[in-house]
C-alpha cells in the first residue's frame, strides 16, 4: 500500500471518529454549549484540558525549538507546564465557584462595570484570533505534506469537520473530540520516539533514554550530542545561557500568559465541583507532561540523528554526497522546508554553523558556507522517516498533527464565539435575549469565527509568529492579574482594574511594537530586535511579565486613591473563596 | 455568624499558608535550579550533563504535577475540616 493511502486511511479515520462524536453530543441548552453541562469528570476534563492547550506549536515546532536551542530553550518546557501550577492554586477552583460561563463575566461582576467587561472582551478576542491562526496553518502544512493536497482545499476539509463538531456540539461536542484527539496525538508523539530512544540508546522509555548512554559511542548521550555540534561551530547543547534575567521573565511570561489563555480557563467550568477543578489541573498537567518529558529526548535525540546522517563517518570526516541522500530529505525538499545549495561545488551536504569564529576552521575543510537549511517544523513530522520507520508511524503522525492544531482550534473557537454571543449580545446589546436565541447566535457566531479563522490560514499575515507572543504578551500582561486580583483582593475596585488592564496591555503591545514593527508592518520597527537595544536586555518575547507587573503596581496605586469597592462586590470576593454553595456553571 | 467569619478568615489564611508554600517550591526548582542556580548545581553530573539542565528539561516539570496534588489534597482536606465544602 502506497504511503500516501496509509496516511489517507489514518486521516479519515481520526476524523470519522470526531465527526460520530459531533453527531452523538449535540448541545441542547446554553449550558451545554458553553460549559458542557458542567458535569464532565475530572480526568475527563484534564485530558481534554491536555488537547486544548497542546497546540500545533506544542506537538510541531517545540521539539525543533528545543533542538536548535538545546539547553537555552528549556523556557518552553518550563514556561508552558508552571502555568498550570498558577491556574491550580490562583485562579481555576474560584472563577469556578463563581460559577459562569466566560472569562469576561467575571472580570465584568467583580469590578461592577461594563467597561471591564469590554476591556476583557477586547484582550480575549485579540490573543485567541492571533492564536488560532497559527492552528490553522499547522493543519495546512500537515495537510499539504501528507495528503499531498493543496493547502487551501486542506484548510477547508479542516474547517469542515471543526464545523461540524464545534457548531453542532459546543463544549459538549469540544470536550469529547478533545479527549478523542488527545488520545491521537499522544499515541502519534511517543511510538516514534520510543523506537528512537531504543535505537540510539536501547532504553525504551525517551525521558530516561536522554540521561542515558548512546549504544553506539558508548557516551553519555548529551556529551556525544555536545561533542558533535561543537566540532561543526555549534554552540554546546547544554551550554548555560548569559542572559539569565531574560530566561526567567520569558519562562516567567510563558507561565502567566498560559495561566490567562481564556480558552483554557473556561475548561475547567465544566467539571461538577470546585474540588474538581482543582483535581482536574493536575490530570492536565500529567496528560501535558507525557509529551512535554518526551519532547526533549526527541529534540536532542533527532538532533543527534541528523548530523549522524549528514556526517556517516563523524563530524570531522567527509559529509555525504547529495546523490546519496536519504529519501525523507528528497521528500521534504519538495516542501521547501529542507533546502540544499552547494555552496563550494564538491557535491556533498556540509552542515554547520556559519559563524565568524568557525569561518577559520570551515575555510581549511575547504568549505564556502552553510549548505543545508532544515526548517525546524519539520523536526517531528520527518521522525519517523529519519528513524526509518514503518508507514503506519507515520501516518499516525499526520492524524496526530491534525489531531493537536484542530483540538487547540475547537477551543479557541469557544473561546471566541461565547465572548461574543454571551458577553456582548446577552451582556450588553440586548440582555433580554431567550435562552434559545442565545444559543442560535452562540452557533452563528462560531460559524462566523470559523469562517475568519479559515481565512486568515489562507492568508496568512507574514508575522505567525511575532503574533503568538502577542497572545502570550496580552493573556500575560492584561488578563491574569486581573483575575487574580478580583480574587486575591477586595480592594481593587473598578477603575482600578481598567487601568491596570489598560496600562499592562499597551505597555506590553507597544514594547513588542517597538522592536517587530507597529502593527508587524515590515520595516516600522523603531529598533532592530538585538539584544543590544533591548531595555535591560529584555526581549520583546518577554515583556509579558513585566507588563503584568506594571497591570498589578497600577491597579493597585489607582485603587488606593479611589474609593472601596461597594460591599456587595466585597462578598461576591468572599464568596468565590469558600467552595461552599457552588452549584453548576449558569448564565444568570 | 461571627462564628462562621472566624472560621472562613482561618480557612482563607490557610489557603494563602499553603499557596507561598507551593509557590516558593514551585519557583526554586523553574527558576531557582533550573536556570539562575544552575552554575552552583554544575558539580553534580547527571547523565552526561549536570542536575540544573535536568531540572531544566524534567524535574520542574515533576514537581509541578508533585505540586498541584499535593495541593488539591490538602486544600480539599481543610475544606471538610473547615465545614466549607460542597454538599
Amino acid at each position: 500500500m502506497s504511503q500516501f493511502a496509509i496516511n489517507l486511511i489514518f486521516v479519515g479515520a481520526s476524523f470519522a471518529l470526531y465527526i460520530g462524536i459531533a453527531i452523538w453530543a449535540r448541545a441542547g441548552s446554553t449550558k451545554e454549549f458553553y460549559v458542557a453541562g458542567g458535569g464532565v469528570n475530572p480526568i475527563t476534563n484534564g485530558m481534554a484540558t491536555a488537547a486544548d492547550w497542546m497546540s500545533a506549536a506544542s506537538f510541531i515546532s517545540m521539539a525543533g525549538l528545543i533542538a536548535a536551542g538545546g539547553y537555552a530553550n528549556s523556557s518552553f518546557l518550563m514556561g508552558w507546564t508552571g502555568g498550570y501550577v498558577l491556574l491550580a492554586m490562583l485562579l481555576a477552583p474560584y472563577l469556578r465557584k463563581f460559577g459562569k460561563f466566560t472569562v469576561p463575566d467575571f472580570i465584568g461582576d467583580r469590578f461592577y462595570s461594563t467597561g471591564a467587561r469590554l476591556v476583557a472582551v477586547a484582550c480575549l478576542i485579540i490573543a485567541s484570533v492571533t492564536y488560532v491562526i497559527g492552528q490553522m496553518t499547522g493543519a495546512g502544512v500537515a495537510f499539504s505534506r501528507f495528503l499531498e493536497v493543496e493547502n487551501d482545499t486542506g484548510l477547508m476539509i479542516a474547517a469542515v469537520v471543526v464545523f461540524m463538531y464545534a457548531v453542532m456540539g459546543g463544549m459538549k461536542g469540544i470536550t469529547y473530540t478533545q479527549v478523542a484527539q488527545y488520545v491521537v496525538l499522544i499515541i502519534a508523539y511517543t511510538i516514534p520516539a520510543v523506537f528512537i530512544s531504543l535505537q540510539l540508546t536501547g532504553n525504551p522509555i525517551p525521558p530516561l533514554g536522554l540521561f542515558s548512554t548512546h549504544t553506539e559511542s558508548g557516551l553519555p548521550l548529551l556529551q556525544k550530542l555536545d561533542e558533535v555540534v561543537r566540532e561543526l561551530g555549534f554552540q554546546d547543547y547544554t551550554a548555560d545561557v548569559s542572559n539569565k534575567l531574560n530566561m526567567v521573565l520569558f519562562t516567567l511570561s510563558l507561565m502567566i500568559g498560559t495561566a490567562g489563555l481564556p480558552h483554557v480557563i473556561i475548561r475547567f467550568f465544566t467539571v461538577p465541583k470546585v474540588a474538581d477543578a482543582r483535581w482536574s489541573a493536575g490530570w492536565a498537567l500529567v496528560f501535558i507532561a507525557l509529551l512535554y518529558l518526551t519532547a526533549p529526548a526527541v529534540a536532542s535525540m533527532a538532533r543527534l540523528n541528523l548530523l549522524t546522517t549528514i556526517y556517516p563517518a563523524g563530524p570531522t570526516a567527509e559529509a555525504i554526497h547529495y546523490d546519496e541522500r536519504p529519501d525523507w530529505i528528497r521528500t521534504w525538499e519538495n516542501t521547501g522546508l529542507i533546502r540544499f545549495d552547494d555552496k563550494n561545488g564538491d557535491g556533498r551536504i556540509q552542515l554547520y554553523n556559519d559563524v565568524p569564529a568557525f569561518q577559520e576552521t570551515a575555510e581549511a575543510r575547504g568549505w564556502a558556507g552553510n549548505e543545508l537549511t532544515v526548517n525546524n517544523d519539520i523536526l517531528v513530522l520527518a521522525n519517523p522517516e529519519i528513524a526509518n520507520l514503518p508507514g503506519w508511524v507515520i501516518g499516525l503522525i499526520a492524524a496526530g498533527g491534525l489531531a493537536a492544531a484542530l483540538s487547540t482550534a475547537a477551543g479557541l473557537l469557544l473561546a471566541i464565539s461565547s465572548a461574543v454571543s454571551h458577553d456582548l449580545i446577552k451582556g450588553s446589546i440586548n440582555p433580554n435575549i431567550s435562552d434559545k436565541g442565545e444559543l442560535l447566535a452562540a452557533r452563528i457566531s462560531m460559524g462566523v469565527a470559523i469562517v475568519v479563522a479559515t481565512w486568515l490560514g489562507m492568508n496568512p499575515p507574514g508575522f505567525a509568529a511575532q503574533v503568538v507572543a502577542l497572545a502570550f504578551g496580552i493573556a500575560a500582561a492584561s488578563i491574569f492579574p486581573a483575575l487574580m486580583m478580583g480574587i486575591f483582593s477586595k480592594r481593587v475596585n473598578s477603575k482600578g482594574a481598567i487601568a491596570g488592564m489598560l496600562a499592562g496591555l499597551i505597555s506590553t503591545v507597544v514594547y513588542i511594537f517597538l522592536y517587530l514593527g507597529w502593527f508587524f508592518i515590515p520595516g516600522t520597527a523603531t529598533f532592530a530586535n538585538v539584544e543590544a537595544n533591548w531595555l535591560f536586555g529584555i526581549s520583546p518575547l518577554s515583556f509579558g511579565a513585566v507588563g503584568a507587573m506594571i497591570n498589578f503596581a497600577v491597579a493597585f496605586a489607582v485603587s488606593a486613591m479611589t474609593e472601596e469597592p461597594p460591599q456587595e462586590i466585597q462578598d461576591l470576593v468572599e464568596s468565590v473563596r469558600f467552595p461552599r454553595g457552588a452549584g453548576v456553571a449558569t448564565g444568570h | 455568624m461571627v462564628e462562621h467569619k472566624k472560621n472562613a478568615a482561618a480557612y482563607w489564611k490557610a489557603n494563602l499558608k499553603l499557596i507561598w508554600i507551593s509557590l516558593a517550591i514551585w519557583a526554586l526548582v523553574s527558576y531557582g535550579f533550573g536556570i539562575l542556580l544552575r552554575p552552583l548545581l554544575s558539580g553534580i553530573p547527571v547523565g552526561g550533563t549536570d542536575l540544573g539542565f535536568w531540572f531544566a528539561q524534567q524535574g520542574s516539570i515533576l514537581t509541578f504535577i508533585g505540586l498541584i496534588f499535593f495541593y488539591a489534597w490538602r486544600m480539599n482536606k481543610l475544606d471538610k475540616e473547615f465545614g466549607l465544602d460542597e454538599e
